[in-house]
């Protein structure tokens, strides 16, 4: 089966006009959202208590409801149905630092003697210190995974390679952010954990075109970057469409069947999955155009690079042959 | 075929051995051989930061210095007055002169790591800066020790108990079936199990329930109230020994069959006991237990052996869990929980069965789509992706590495972007393909040409991996451990293997079917 058969480059810089601008608003609707409505941070960041019950049969949220409202503890909390209709979950603001009893051990006698009360199956509690310490320390891993991605990619490919693969990340997770907030899904750990995959994600598919434009340099004779660029994108549309449907139906998969616990983190790496894919082929290579790459520069420093070399390893013949 | 055979499909067929192998243990539940640990989100379990309040170890350690003083000075008959502590240094009064000098020898040599200084007959001792770090980094270490030793003889399987940071505690203790038991080992961790033996002020005791906290205070006193009933007891506050000098603890009955806990002092505090219940006739000690009076018997003669009881109308689970406590010594510092995440065994097991699902349909998927799309080739990167996820399991049974949720969603994910590689390697052999090269040509130029891009495009992945593995805690580490190692495994399965495999069976590749081998239409001008 051949889905996507290579005939003849497509004319897709001429549209990057286009995409760019429906990137950037993409952007812009993303960081509004961001910045109007929040994100509705989890228990790990913001610090509280969530506690999941189970019930035989429908759980009695409204008789819950009323029967937490009786204990100070739980002021402001929040009753809710969990994946199903014999799960609930409640999530409040209040931790306590106090090992004997705590939180849980309250609420498993305020609804011990609710109707079909099964068990209490789950209790997330997480102190407002450590949910800030957690906070810093998400924010300080996505920065030290750009940088070391930067400077890898600067290594391996030349700086503007570099820079365009970081602002076209910057773009994925942003959108992916936006989506989160527009969703309105809790911000935990594991929504940390999918942001950085979708890093990761996008960068690979990012690379694989990359790696082509830089194969596309050196053996494509017509020194024109936009055609350059036309040719290896198209050329590796097959690739980064398949390994994107690929990667789609496990992560589909996951979201469907995974159960409720993983939702957020399924559905954050469904978006990042096609924001990933959409920016590798529309985003990251217009970027490289609007950098000013010159392919004329890029391939005499790489021709220097080489004569270095080949200098270097005459001068080591000599050297062995004791002509020096 | 035998000429054909090369070091790449020996290697991958080594590397799928192993794999199968040493992932057996762990996917039949084998008691022997290694295996993959399940996470405490997967298996059910208890996992908590516990924070320490160092600074009341300061306070004790002032306590029982302040006790030491007056032990050293009254072995030495040196007299003094106005013995007070407070929560940073020691003040007292010495009334004769000519003891200075011999006072402060004595206090130097004794007592390590303290400050001097005078005003007159008026002295204070105070904890040196290095002294004050020392106490705080030994409370630490001191409360991991005690609390795993006593989740140890509570007979729980296998709990950790780590230091993380400069002053957390992790604790992590799997297989917890009931709420009930999740209370009561965390009581068991949080007990104080601070153990004094105080005197009762008679003089003064009469008064006490009238008395201030202040007033008790300017005495040297403190007010302790009864365990069980509301009754106060005004105490002289520099005990006359603590739970330190406690050598074993274990429950015992009385006469009337209840519950007790019978403890024995080591060699020091037996004479220590012994001195004071002589002197101490007729009045009344204090059995205090946390802050809380337990009983005051009257002292009818001196009591020798270091044998002392505590009853206090307890429960047999209570009492036992008490021992316990008293056995692996007082914590010097009280700990609190900063984080706490527990899973009830049903929902871990919930997570197993609905995680297992998604990772075989996605699995079933990408099989098929891969034989669809490329037929042989896709069959080949479908042998590469299983043993792919063999080497992850074999790999992690070695290591014994921990399973989480998100560890599941890592291997799902994977599978995923292992296939990648042999998307990629199959785009580069049809392109070469279909430009007229030969199939052996093909193959050789297709994996050159896609290795550079896999190569890159996996390391930056991996370096994505590893600052989560950094900077991620618990759960989160399961993932970028799983997808890391992953990613490593699909170098070998996806590149080397399949490589492999194509060398090995070029001879059988038939070029008039390059739809069955490779899924494309008929290539014009192949040779």
């Amino acid at each position: 089966m051949e889905i996507f058969k290579y005939k003849k480059p497509l004319s897709l810089m001429s549209k990057s006009k286009r995409f760019g601008a429906l990137s950037i608003v993409a952007l812009i609707l993303a960081f509004g959202l961001i910045l109007t409505k929040g994100f509705n941070y989890g228990i790990d960041f913001a610090g509280g208590t969530l506690i999941q019950v189970q019930y035989e049969g429908k759980a009695p949220i409204s008789n819950v409801r009323d029967v937490i409202a009786t204990d100070k503890a739980y002021e402001g909390a929040t009753v809710t149905f969990f994946g199903s209709e014999d799960e609930i979950v409640i999530k409040t603001k209040m931790s306590s630092q106090n090992l004997g009893e705590d939180v849980s051990d309250k609420v498993h006698t305020l609804l011990k003697d609710t109707q079909g009360f099964k068990e209490v199956r789950r209790v997330d509690m997480v102190g407002a210190k450590v949910g800030s310490e957690l906070r810093e320390q998400g924010l300080m891993a996505m920065v030290l995974a750009i940088i070391g991605i930067l400077i890898y990619v600067s290594f391996r490919f030349e700086w503007r390679f570099a820079v365009a693969a970081v602002l076209a990340l910057v773009h994925d997770v942003t959108i992916a952010m936006g989506m989160i907030v527009l969703v309105g899904i809790e911000v935990n750990l594991d929504i940390l954990a999918a942001l950085l995959t979708i890093l990761g994600y996008s960068l690979n598919d990012t690379i694989i075109v990359f790696d082509r434009i830089r194969e596309g340099i050196r053996t494509i004779k017509n020194p024109d970057l936009e055609g350059i660029i036309n040719e290896s994108v198209s050329r590796t549309l097959s690739r980064t469409t398949l390994t994107s449907l690929t990667t789609f139906f496990v992560v589909l998969t996951l979201f469907l069947f995974g159960g409720e616990i993983i939702h957020g983190f399924s559905f954050t790496l469904l978006v990042g999955v096609i924001v990933g894919t959409y920016s590798s082929i529309f985003v990251a290579s217009p970027i490289l155009l609007w950098l000013g790459f010159s392919v004329g520069g890029f391939r005499e420093k790489e021709a220097a690079k080489l004569k270095r070399e080949k200098e270097k390893e005459k001068m080591r013949a000599m050297y062995e042959n004791g002509t020096l | 075929m035998v000429k054909t055979l090369n070091y790449r499909v020996v290697l991958f067929t080594f590397a799928l051995i192993f794999g199968v192998v040493f992932s057996i243990p762990s996917l039949t539940q084998s008691e022997s051989g290694k295996k993959i640990t399940l996470g405490l989100d997967l298996q059910g379990g208890l996992h908590m930061l516990l924070g320490v309040k160092s600074e009341v170890a300061i306070e004790s350690r002032m306590k029982s210095m302040a006790a030491s003083v007056k032990y050293i000075f009254d072995d030495e008959d040196i007299i003094f007055d106005e013995l007070r502590f407070d929560s940073d240094k020691i003040t007292f009064e010495l009334l004769d002169t000519d003891d200075v000098a011999k006072a402060t020898k004595l206090l130097k040599d004794e007592l390590e790591g303290t400050a001097l200084s005078e005003n007159g007959l008026k002295f204070s001792l105070e904890m040196t800066a290095e002294e004050i770090k020392r106490t705080q980094l030994d409370a630490i270490s001191q409360a991991v020790d005690t609390i795993r030793s006593r989740l140890n003889e509570f007979g729980l399987a296998e709990p950790t108990v780590a230091k993380q940071g400069e002053d957390k505690i992790l604790v992590e203790v799997p297989g917890i079936k009931t709420q009930e038991d999740e209370q009561r080992i965390r009581e068991l961790i949080a007990r104080a199990a601070h153990l004094q033996l105080m005197a009762v002020d008679e003089d003064r005791n009469t008064r006490v329930n009238t008395m201030s906290v202040a007033e008790a205070k300017s005495y040297g006193d403190v007010i302790l109230t009864d365990v069980n009933t509301p009754e106060k007891y005004l105490l002289r506050a520099i005990p006359v020994l603590d739970g330190s000098m406690l050598t074993d603890a274990k429950v015992g009955f009385d006469e009337s069959n209840q519950p007790v806990i019978n403890f024995t002092l080591n060699g020091q505090g037996a004479k220590i006991f012994g001195d004071f219940t002589g002197q101490y006739v007729g009045k009344r000690m204090a059995v205090v237990l946390d802050n809380k009076v337990y009983s005051a018997p009257n002292i009818n003669e001196r009591i020798g052996g270091g044998r002392v009881q505590i009853s206090g109308r307890f429960e047999l689970s209570e009492a036992h869990d008490l021992a316990i406590a008293l056995r692996s010594g007082s914590l010097l510092a009280p700990v609190y929980v900063m984080e706490k995440r527990s899973v009830g065994p049903s929902l871990g097991a919930d997570s197993i069965k609905s995680s297992s699902i998604a990772l075989m349909l996605g699995f079933i998927l990408v099989i098929i789509f891969m034989f669809f799309y490329y037929g042989m080739a896709g069959v080949i990167a479908n042998v590469a992706l299983i043993g792919n996820l063999f080497l992850i399991l074999a790999i992690m049974s070695l290591f014994g590495a921990t399973l989480t949720l998100p560890g599941m969603a890592g291997i799902v994910l994977t599978v995923g972007m292992a296939v990648d590689a042999n998307v990629i390697i199959n785009e580069r052999i049809r392109e070469l393909l279909h430009a007229g090269k030969s199939v052996g040509k093909s193959i050789e130029d297709g994996y050159n040409n896609a290795f550079t891009a896999i190569w890159d495009a996996n390391v930056t992945t991996l370096i994505a991996a590893t600052v989560l593995y950094a900077y991620g805690t618990g759960a989160i580490k399961g993932f970028a451990l799983t997808m890391s190692i992953g990613i490593m495994a699909s170098m070998l399965t996806a590149i080397v293997g399949t490589h492999g495999i194509y060398q090995w069976i070029l001879p059988k590749i038939d070029k008039k079917k390059m739809g069955f081998w490779f899924g494309i239409k008929k290539v014009e001008g192949n040779k």
